[in-house]
């Protein structure tokens, strides 16, 4: 299949889904050591590095999907929640588990149909 | 509060709102995306921080982002009863509003593929909200 998708559209793409797994980490990470009151919310500095992960993510993201085809950069932005998978087992210590590679892996081909639905 | 300390001893509860907050996540971040494609096309040609900065003067780009705030901190509560690696791919649920949001309101056409791929979608985010079998 040809492609009018530029690579460098497809590298900040990627790159916003690793930023963006990582952000996801900093926000358990952050959620962990929440407290019972509203100002642990705000003086969190796990969650802080996730919020500036996520927006530093969203920035390339938005940046990669200016030129080049939704039907190749929809799904790989969609590749952040496998790194997560990996991500969770090695710092929260979460199993892998059958249902989890299924419902990931069913989610991801359902995102490659919803791409091919949209050209 | 004690609310929520009776439900780190009952992990199902947990479990369940966890997966519905972050549902509530999906559907501000659909919102969001909706509201931030549209305020990016009125910025076709600018750099990363010239899209940063034009938050103060679109106000589709700043309510776009302001969703996603919102959606952060239900986020945030969610992770704190439930495990990331099942949350986070719940995530993708967005992707089935959007799709929805994209034919309801710019009357783009439905196809099998988007049936199929909604589908797909919704029944893996299911098996994942099923629970610790392995």
């Amino acid at each position: 299949m040809t492609t009018g998708t530029p690579t460098n559209s497809m590298l900040l793409v990627l790159g916003a889904s690793f930023v963006g797994s990582f952000g996801a980490v900093f926000l358990k990470s952050g959620a962990e050591h929440l407290h019972r009151n509203i100002a642990s919310l705000f003086v969190n500095w796990r969650l802080a590095i996730g919020v500036v992960f996520f927006l530093a993510s969203s920035l390339l993201y938005l940046k990669g999907i200016q030129h080049g085809e939704l039907t190749i950069l929809y799904p790989m932005v969609s590749l952040g929640y496998v790194w997560t998978l990996v991500w969770s087992r090695i710092f929260f210590k979460e199993p892998f588990t059958r249902n989890k590679f299924i419902g990931l892996g069913m989610i991801l081909v359902g995102i490659v149909f919803l791409a091919l639905g949209n050209r | 509060m004690s609310t929520l300390d009776a439900l780190k001893h009952d992990p199902e509860k947990a479990r369940r709102l966890s997966i519905a907050l972050v549902f509530v996540c999906t559907l501000l971040g659909a919102a969001a995306q909706i509201l931030m494609k549209a305020g990016t096309l009125e910025y076709p040609h600018s750099g990363a921080l010239q899209l940063l900065l034009a938050i103060f003067k679109s106000g589709k780009l700043f309510l776009g982002y302001a969703f996603y705030g919102i959606s952060t901190l239900v986020l945030v509560v969610a992770l704190k009863y439930g495990e990331l690696s099942i949350l986070y791919p719940v995530i993708a649920l967005t992707y089935v509003w959007v799709t929805g949001l994209s034919v309801l309101i710019y009357s783009e056409a439905m196809n099998p593929w988007k049936m199929l791929g909604l589908l797909t979608v919704v029944l893996g985010v299911g098996v994942l909200g099923r629970g610790r079998k392995s």
